[in-house]
């Protein structure tokens, strides 16, 4: 059961992935972003659990903290930062 | 199943750093820095090297986008094309990469107890790191105490760069900031 959720988790990073790289616009970007935070928190809980390590669950709370204020910063960089957008049509 | 993880991960890593290079959108290439850092992250879990992996994580996907996100605010948001193309950083980096692989021929298998790295000092730390140190964890023994001058300087050298880089970003943002402005609020103000 471990093994199908981390195929299911590896598809959907896969996916959010392809989001990052297609885009269109920039917060397409950043929730790819935050999708692949996520993805790796739970990644890392079922590696734990897969190979009896319960322990890494610690480390995946970690990550999700991380990954939390990472979002939040870069959001508020989008929203008050100057960005110049000569030449870019997606801001 | 770990190996098919460790495999799909590479994959992943593969493609975002292809991907960094060909895109031109800078945002983009941003974001997609975090998302390596991500996945190297994980990998790094996956090899049990959970301390280098935080660092990655809180470093590569949480400082240095923020930082990048930074220096974007000051430059423009798509990259120049390239006028030439760049054939000797290429066959460069081949040679390089080429070098590194043979290097690894050499190494011993990973995670072999007989490795140079595992008989040397390590079964002293674990023998007489407890009572030595009173830090119950090794790795702990090692960074704050064995090597803690070490750990002092790697400490002193971020905290230069970071205070450099503090400077170099908030520096040209106030100059950028006062820019528009008349110059009648100058005396007195709030700085």
């Amino acid at each position: 059961m471990f093994t199908a959720a981390a195929i299911g988790i590896l598809v959907t990073m896969s996916l959010a992935l392809m989001r990052a790289l297609l885009g269109p616009t920039t917060f397409d970007r950043i929730l790819a972003l935050n999708m692949v935070g996520t993805k790796t928190t739970l990644l890392i809980a079922v590696v734990g659990f897969l190979t009896d390590r319960p322990d890494f669950m610690d480390i995946a709370l970690v990550y999700a903290l991380i990954n939390f204020i990472g979002v939040i910063a870069v959001l508020r960089y989008t929203k008050y930062g100057e960005f110049l957008t000569e030449g870019s049509a997606e801001e | 199943m770990i190996l098919a993880i460790d495999i799909a991960l590479l994959v992943m890593l593969a493609v975002v750093g292809i991907a960094i290079i060909r895109l031109r959108n800078l945002f983009a290439v941003v974001m997609l820095s975090g998302i390596y850092s991500l996945l190297m992250a994980s990998t790094f879990v996956l090899l049990d090297a959970v301390d280098v992996a935080f660092t990655e994580a809180a470093v590569g996907a949480g400082i240095s986008t923020v930082l990048l996100l930074g220096v974007l605010t000051l430059t423009k948001s798509r990259e120049k094309i390239p006028v030439t193309t760049p054939l000797l950083p290429l066959v460069t980096v081949v040679v390089t990469g080429a070098l590194l692989i043979y290097g690894t021929w050499d190494l011993p298998a990973f995670g072999d107890p007989n490795a140079p790295a595992h008989r040397h000092v390590a079964p002293e730390y674990l023998a007489e790191a407890t009572h030595e140190t009173g830090a119950p964890n090794v790795v702990t023994a090692v960074l704050a105490s064995y090597r803690g001058y070490d750990t002092l300087g790697e400490v002193t050298v971020i905290f230069t760069a970071g205070i450099g880089v503090l400077l170099l970003l908030s520096g040209s943002g106030v100059l950028r900031r006062r820019e528009p402005e008349e110059n009648d609020d100058k005396p007195g103000g709030a700085a």
